[in-house]
């Protein structure tokens, strides 16, 4: 039987405050155990939430770039269970009326195809602290310093049929709340998370088959690890006469599988309910007006500007638009040397090359973007030929020199165009070379194209790599068919 | 609507609260009469009505995200059973 995918994604967005959600306690990343967790995040008696403006508008920034409809009228509820992680035995969420609606999403897959994945709503929750089951005498440590950090909770709809649709989605969400600056993005430091929704149905049934909840999927590549072995898994299992329950798993990324967590029979009644001690969050047209007018210009938006107004291709349209620095970087490379094909070939090429030899990221490129576009800007007006610009890249690399001037002033690269000079080194090499000018006479004359590459070779070397290439082949193989 | 003893027990072990016999008995007697009440209030037409998400008629503040807490870990964790490392020990939790 053929069997078709269905996937819908939760992603958990760290937002970036600087502080909680509901209090005035520090949201840094790696702080020593509970030294950020106040009485508001311990949930001591007496204590009262104060909703943070700047989550309220990260949440709505993130709600306009994906096109969703904003609520005027948001409410905080309350998803009440018990775990020792959330001392408040509630976790202030929004159920009924979150402040972000339904929206939507491209992504971009691997043939350069687009699809548009629907966002059913984005509500703010705080998150959890967290719990460390190292062996503390057989007891649990508890860290506190997560708990009320915001949240935003993205709900996709099921549109995703393959576990690479659901990675470029993640992608497509990453890039977007990096773009806005709304969250650090960091998987590994938690900033991203992701819970998996997956089920299968034979192809053109119309309703959905019995779902699974994958939690823990922390990577862009833990999500297609755990898709491929859950679709296995329900698969086999109806094949075989079973059927799938709705369950909580866990993915493994060690065994690369997914395990059904335990569940109790009353796990899933959160009894929610609104909570009272926080009224309902009103946001008016003015207020969103005005940060509409302050999105910056999204990935997608970029990509398309790329690809059809500067001219690149789908795919370099698509990289350098992925990260908003990559982005960045890339524009102002373009606006020193003014053409965008070579910005784009140098930094995906030298720089990106360069970059992740020595896994840097491109914030911290020892090459500023305004020194690399003045190196392709020598490049553009024939200063100097492409092998000298690579020793220009590495020496500005490597700090020897402030500028791609510079750089060619103190080592002596200036492109040699005089065609006078170049004549002259070039009767050099061929007075120095009787053996391999008698073999190229004396060679069937499709095979001298090949041979004439020793003496180009020669005169670059003479020239110290600043000879024209164009101009020394063109000269070589006039003087040296003369020798015929 | 008539709630049910066993009713009771399973909203007390969601709230983890220890409700003996005689107890459980008297709050289903006191808890079917908060919900007679509140059939008596669903017989009001309240169509085109928003919901109430509260019952004062105002909206939220909003504060500005700045850090204003100081580390009181130390004050914080006098009340604590057991700490150790700066964390606060709970019987283990089984996954």
């Amino acid at each position: 039987m053929q069997w078709e995918t269905v996937i819908g994604l939760e992603v958990h967005v760290q937002l970036a405050t600087h502080s909680k959600i509901f209090s005035g306690a520090s949201t840094a990343f790696g702080a020593e155990p509970n030294s950020q967790a106040c009485a508001v995040d311990l949930g001591l008696p007496g204590v009262l939430p104060v909703l943070n403006e700047q989550a309220v508008a990260m949440a709505v920034q993130f709600g306009l770039a994906v096109h969703a409809d904003i609520a005027e009228v948001s409410v905080f509820d309350r998803k009440n269970y018990f775990y020792p992680d959330l001392p408040k035995g509630y976790q202030t969420s929004q159920m009924y009326h979150p402040i972000v609606g339904p929206g939507e999403v491209e992504i971009t897959l691997d043939d350069d195809t687009t699809k548009r994945i629907r966002i059913h709503h984005a509500h703010l929750e705080e998150d959890a602290g967290k719990s460390l089951h190292e062996d503390f005498h057989g007891m649990t440590g508890i860290d506190l310093n997560r708990a009320g950090t915001p949240l935003l909770e993205i709900v996709s709809e099921p549109d995703m049929r393959s576990a690479k649709e659901a990675a470029a989605y993640l992608k497509a969400i990453h890039s977007i709340v990096t773009y806005l600056g709304i969250s650090d993005g960091n998987m590994a430091e938690g900033s991203m998370r992701c819970d998996v929704n997956v089920s299968v149905r034979p192809k053109g049934q119309e309703t959905f088959g019995t779902r699974a909840e994958i939690k823990n999927v922390n990577s862009f590549r833990f999500v297609e690890k755990a898709i491929a072995f859950e679709v296995e898994r329900q698969i086999e299992l109806i094949e075989d006469g079973g059927t799938v329950i709705q369950e909580t798993r866990l993915f493994d990324p060690e065994r690369d599988e997914t395990r059904s967590m335990r569940t109790k029979e009353e796990a899933n009644d959160y009894r929610y309910f609104p909570c009272p001690d926080l009224l309902p969050v009103v946001l008016d047209q003015a207020y969103l007006d005005h940060l509409r007018s302050q999105l910056p210009e999204l990935p997608a938006d970029k990509r398309e500007r790329f690809q059809h107004a500067l001219g690149l291709s789908a795919y370099d349209a698509a990289v350098l638009s992925a990260s908003r620095d990559m982005a960045e970087y890339f524009e102002e490379v373009h606006r020193v040397c003014g053409d965008a094909k070579q910005a784009a070939n140098w930094v995906q090429g030298e720089l990106s090359g360069a970059l992740n030899r020595e896994s840097l990221s491109i914030v911290d490129s020892p090459v500023s973007a305004v020194q690399l576009g003045e190196l392709v800007q020598r490049v553009l007006d024939d200063t100097i030929n492409g092998k000298a610009a690579k020793q220009v890249f590495q020496a500005l690399w490597h700090g020897e020199g402030d500028s791609a001037d510079a750089v060619i002033e103190a080592k002596g690269l200036k492109q040699v165009t005089d065609t006078g000079a170049i004549e002259a080194m070039i009767d050099q090499v061929i007075a120095d070379s009787p053996a391999q000018v008698a073999q190229y006479r004396d060679a069937e004359p499709e095979k001298r194209g090949k041979m004439i590459g020793y003496f180009v070779g020669q005169v670059m070397k003479a020239s110290r790599g600043t000879a024209n290439p164009q101009q020394v082949n063109g000269l070589l193989k006039d003087k040296l068919d003369a020798l015929l | 609507m008539a709630l049910e003893d066993s009713h009771v027990r399973r909203a007390a072990h969601l709230a983890r609260l220890a409700v003996s016999d005689d107890q459980a008995s008297d709050f289903v007697e006191d808890l079917s009469r908060i919900l007679d009440m509140v059939d008596q209030l669903q017989g009001v037409n309240t169509d085109g009505v928003a919901p109430l998400a509260h019952p004062l008629d105002a909206t939220q503040r909003l504060r500005a995200d700045e850090v204003t807490e100081i580390n009181q870990r130390d004050t914080f964790q006098r009340c604590a059973p057991a700490v150790e490392n700066g964390l606060y020990l709970v019987p283990r939790v089984v996954e």
